[in-house]
């Protein structure tokens, strides 16, 4: 089946079986070998990316259910030639070991913050239980998602004073 | 002057990793992740029964499906010499299975097509004639009379019984029993686990038949000893075989052994001339790799009436699946579980232990533990709160009493280790105090009046890891010492080669480090290799603890090495005698006369560019360390617990774990470590088990079977430190990777038994699941025995 898919901004398209999971169009079609695959069954959300936005296991969805829609992965958080505030954070904070979860933990945290820029810590790990990590034993991919929320919270802080000053200088 | 100058960023400093800058942008180079030009893909078709005789497989209808490249069984195998293949235990395992089946999810064949979907596809046409035979699921069933033989290949094998061993003094403990005015006793299963990476294992073949060349991409804890194996089992020349273990998604001892996959998947590449790649599924994981522990445990302990300890024996019977696959030292048929006397001073200990074939899987590794560690672990741990209230004193009280202590270091155990160093009252008080343990006393006793169900659980474990020194430890006959290669360039920056392989430690930051705190040179002006056997110095790979102990002792004593060449160039530089120069943070300078200095740079850059007559140019060497001793990390971790007696649901309300592994090179690693560490014992103890039924059944092939802790579950931990330094390591360090995992399910469990032992509840063996605990405060409450 063709289909088209708009990947991390960009339009892409495939030619594959509809049996092929998405999990393996993201990897095999596209080359985007960010998405890791850990566990065949939806539990560990190694393959985890944002599916309009929204994070999804991609082991478990077929490629052809993503036609027409947007997809992020792991390559797609860095922009403009800069890391997203959650993968410094998870760098600065210690939170990834083998890097194997990481993809997927971060994409989670990224749309937790999006919709809950300060979570709890309490918040934090409910969002991210669907995500297993074997090495760091949570505590610092808690610590670096708030850090994360913190970093966010001070951009957008810092750009609405820009914007304000602008007007003013207008 | 001195001010100015860049402090170096060496042993103690919580350095960023550098292997993060690909991680956290998703450009890792996991196994998976590699594609080679014509490769294929293998699928393994594995076996439904535990304990078959096979009578035929008929391939055919997978062959002929479009895409298959071809079918490689046993029969194949077994004509390139190729159907059984030597464990690292000096047993023999099945490759792909000529005879019978031995354990459910057995290789039986393996199909390559051009697409892992046609490869599955083909795996469903292979029709496999098997004739069920009876089952031995435990070593009881094992060595009962007329139980099925499983080895009936092995010559001489009459029975499922594998190896007997003791270690310690048979008399002397008897000894101390006979005069003992108290005997504690505690049966006990360590069940089996399964170390489940979050990447399962896999390789690419990459066999060139023109040249005979053979590059296979591994998930490999252990490339060098790993390219060996491969030139025995294969006899392929060693110089023609590279082993590239690229960023490997976690290892926890699964990714030790030599699988059937690898070799298959090698005997394939070969045959076909096209690289191969093979990726295990999860549940091919789970029910076919590397499991941990199955120990069936009996321990005892001698005291006095006042609470001294003088004596301890421990027997068990190990479940090692269909193949004695475990990876550990030759000399040690269990490890290093004679550790089992921990920390208390011993005068008497006999250990003895039985290993039984069974329908399982083989490959007993070490999951985060230096070789049995972790059960002998737990065994003493157990033990001793048992013994506290058969005895009547408090479990921490009865651990200060019987500590070994800091004066009697090096001390030597009852099972023929010697103790490098150790402070247990240190760490032990710490604990307690970061605990709260005379409040929490209080409060339980309060709870207790209002029915509440509060526990706290103690470990005070002492690990052994590093192995280790030539004369006692090898695999396969391979001494366990291991290599590190420096360079440093003309303009000062360097590239180390070590022979340990990271999975997630940090080595390419923390090695990095050591060289820094030696040469003074920055760790980000020097590049860590690791990984590839082409590219490395010989070792034995990373697990049990050992890179510190080993390659981190290397990489020092290769930099020292290094240094003294370093020394002769700045004295040349200086022009002045080699005896007048002073070396401190990267500077020469001349005795009583600072100013006058160069760089450790100046001296890399001389070393090429100008150097004294009739020295070698270059400034570079190898060193391969020969560890005098074992270290012994310790600890004490305290577990606050609240038990729901109406749910048996029980609740972490608070865990503190305070570690002891001498000199810390990268703080912020070091607690990750160990963060990560308990996350696991907290698993162990409370969700993750492998289990069968009668029928030799894998129940608990998937996460959805077999549990992980997820952030949810898994308690928050609080840290505590203190540093003895090892002795003898040249940087006083000794291993950190395990120390929780080790050390902490004892302390779980400890506390939920102590908040169950006046209902009367003795035992629960692991996992405590809410059922299992419901169960047993049942039991106690209707007076039958507890598990």
């Amino acid at each position: 089946m063709e289909i088209t898919v708009k990947v991390n901004g960009a339009d892409r398209s495939a030619d594959i079986e509809p049996r092929m999971l998405l999990a393996h169009l993201i990897r095999e079609e596209f080359g985007l070998t960010g998405t890791h695959v850990g566990c065949d069954t939806t539990s560990c959300g190694a393959c985890t990316v944002l599916l309009d936005g929204r994070p999804i296991k991609s082991c478990t969805m077929f490629g052809v259910q993503a036609d027409g829609r947007e997809v992020t992965t792991v390559e797609g958080l860095f922009q403009d030639g800069q890391l997203h505030a959650i993968q410094a954070a998870f760098k600065e904070e210690h939170g990834l070991q083998c890097g194997f979860c990481t993809p997927g933990m971060m994409l989670t945290g990224s749309a937790l913050l999006a919709e809950n820029p300060s979570p709890s810590e309490d918040e934090v790990r409910w969002a991210i239980s669907g995500n297993i990590c074997r090495c760091t034993g949570y505590m610092n991919i808690v610590k670096a998602i708030q850090a994360a929320g913190r970093d966010l919270a001070a951009d957008a802080e810092t750009a609405d004073a820009e914007t304000a000053d602008e007007s003013v200088a207008s | 002057m001195a001010s100015e100058v860049e402090e170096i960023r060496g042993i103690g400093h919580s350095v960023r990793r550098v292997e993060d800058d690909r991680f956290i942008r998703g450009a890792g180079n996991y196994i998976d992740d590699i594609h080679l030009p014509g490769m294929l893909y293998m699928a393994i078709l594995r076996s439904p029964y535990a304990h078959a005789k096979l009578n035929g497989i008929d391939a055919s209808a997978a062959q002929a499906l479009e895409g298959v490249i071809g079918v490689v069984t046993g029969e194949l195998m077994a004509q390139h010499n190729l159907a059984w293949m030597p464990t690292l235990s000096g047993d023999t395992e099945a490759v792909l299975v000529t005879d019978k089946v031995r354990f459910q999810g057995q290789e039986v064949a393996a199909v390559i097509a051009t697409d892992p979907y046609i490869a599955k596809d083909a795996l469903e046409l292979i029709d496999v004639d098997y004739e069920p035979l009876g089952v031995v699921v435990s070593p009881d069933q094992a060595k009962a009379a007329g139980a099925p033989l499983i080895r009936d290949e092995k010559e001489g094998q009459t029975d499922n019984h594998i190896y007997h061993w003791e270690s310690g003094d048979q008399d002397a403990t008897d000894a101390a029993f006979a005069q003992a005015d108290k005997i504690v006793s505690l049966d006990t299963w360590y069940p089996r686990s399964h170390p489940s990476p979050l990447e399962t294992c896999g390789c690419i073949a990459d066999v060139n038949p023109a040249t005979g060349q053979a590059t296979i991409y591994m998930t490999s804890q252990a490339p060098q000893l790993i390219r060996t194996v491969f030139a025995l089992v294969a006899g392929l020349p060693e110089e023609k075989i590279r082993i590239v273990s690229p960023d490997i998604g976690g290892g926890f001892g699964n990714k030790v052994p030599v699988y059937p996959g690898y070799v298959v998947a090698t005997a394939a590449s070969l045959l076909l001339g096209h690289p191969v790649k093979w990726i295990e599924e999860r549940s091919e994981n789970l029910i076919s790799t590397g499991f941990a522990r199955d120990f069936w445990m009996r321990g005892e302990m001698a005291l006095k009436a006042d609470g001294t300890m003088t004596g301890l024996r421990v027997s068990l019977d190990a479940d090692e699946g269909a193949f004695h696959a475990d990876a550990q030292p030759s000399k040690f048929k269990v490890g290093l579980f004679h550790i089992v006397s921990g920390s208390y001073d011993l005068p008497a200990a006999h250990v003895t232990a039985d290993g039984y074939y069974t329908n399982k899987a083989p490959g007993g590794v070490a999951y985060r533990c230096s070789f049995r560690v972790t059960e002998a672990s737990y065994m003493i741990e157990r033990l001793v709160q048992n013994a506290a209230y058969e005895i009547g004193m408090d479990p921490a009280e009865l651990r200060r009493k019987n500590f070994i202590k800091k004066d009697q270091f090096p001390y030597k155990s009852a099972t023929g280790f010697e103790y490098d160093s150790g402070d247990y009252h240190g760490a032990m008080d710490l604990a307690l105090e970061k605990v709260g343990y005379e409040q929490l006393r209080k409060e339980q006793a309060e709870a207790r009046e209002q029915g509440r169900l509060i526990g706290i659980g103690l470990a005070s474990f002492t690990e052994v890891v590093g192995a280790g020194p030539h004369k006692d430890y090898d695999i396969l006959g391979i001494k366990m010492n291991d290599g590190a290669e420096l360079r440093v360039h003309p303009t000062g920056k360097a590239h180390l080669k070590i022979s340990s392989q990271t999975q997630g430690q940090g080595h390419e930051t923390t090695f990095a480090q050591i060289v820094a705190s030696e040469l003074g040179i920055q760790p980000e002006d020097i590049k860590v290799t690791h990984g590839d056997s082409d590219d490395t110095p010989y070792g034995l790979g990373t697990y049990a603890s050992r890179s510190t102990p080993t390659v981190g002792a290397a990489t020092a004593m290769v930099a020292r090495k290094l240094l003294d060449k370093a020394r002769k160039l700045a004295a040349h530089l200086l022009e002045v005698s080699e005896d007048d120069v002073e070396f401190e943070a990267g500077r020469f300078t001349v005795k009583g006369a600072p100013d006058k200095a160069v760089t450790i740079q100046d001296a890399a850059f001389a070393a090429y560019t100008n150097f004294p007559d009739g020295m070698e140019a270059g400034l570079e060497g190898v060193t391969y360390y020969d560890p005098p001793n074992l270290t012994f990390p310790f600890g004490t971790y305290a577990v606050v617990v609240e038990v729901d007696a109406d749910t048996g649901v029980w609740k972490v309300n608070k865990m503190v774990a305070v570690d002891d592994c001498g000199v810390r090179i990268n703080p912020m690693i070091v607690e990750g470590q160990i963060h990560g560490g308990l996350c696991e014992g907290f698993g162990i103890a409370a969700m993750e088990q492998i289990t069968f039924d009668e029928e030799g059944n894998c129940i608990g092939a998937n996460f959805l079977d077999y549990l992980l802790p997820t952030a949810w579950e898994t308690p928050r931990f609080e840290l505590g430190e203190t540093v003895t330094p090892s002795p003898h390591h040249p940087i006083g360090a000794k291993g950190v990777g395990e120390s929780a995992t080790v050390g902490s399910p004892a302390a779980f469990v400890n506390a939920v038994i102590d908040a169950l032992w006046p209902l009367g509840v003795r035992n629960i063996d692991m996992p405590l699941t809410s059922a299992k605990v419901w169960d047993a405060i049942q039991a106690a409450k209707t007076g039958a025995p507890s598990a």
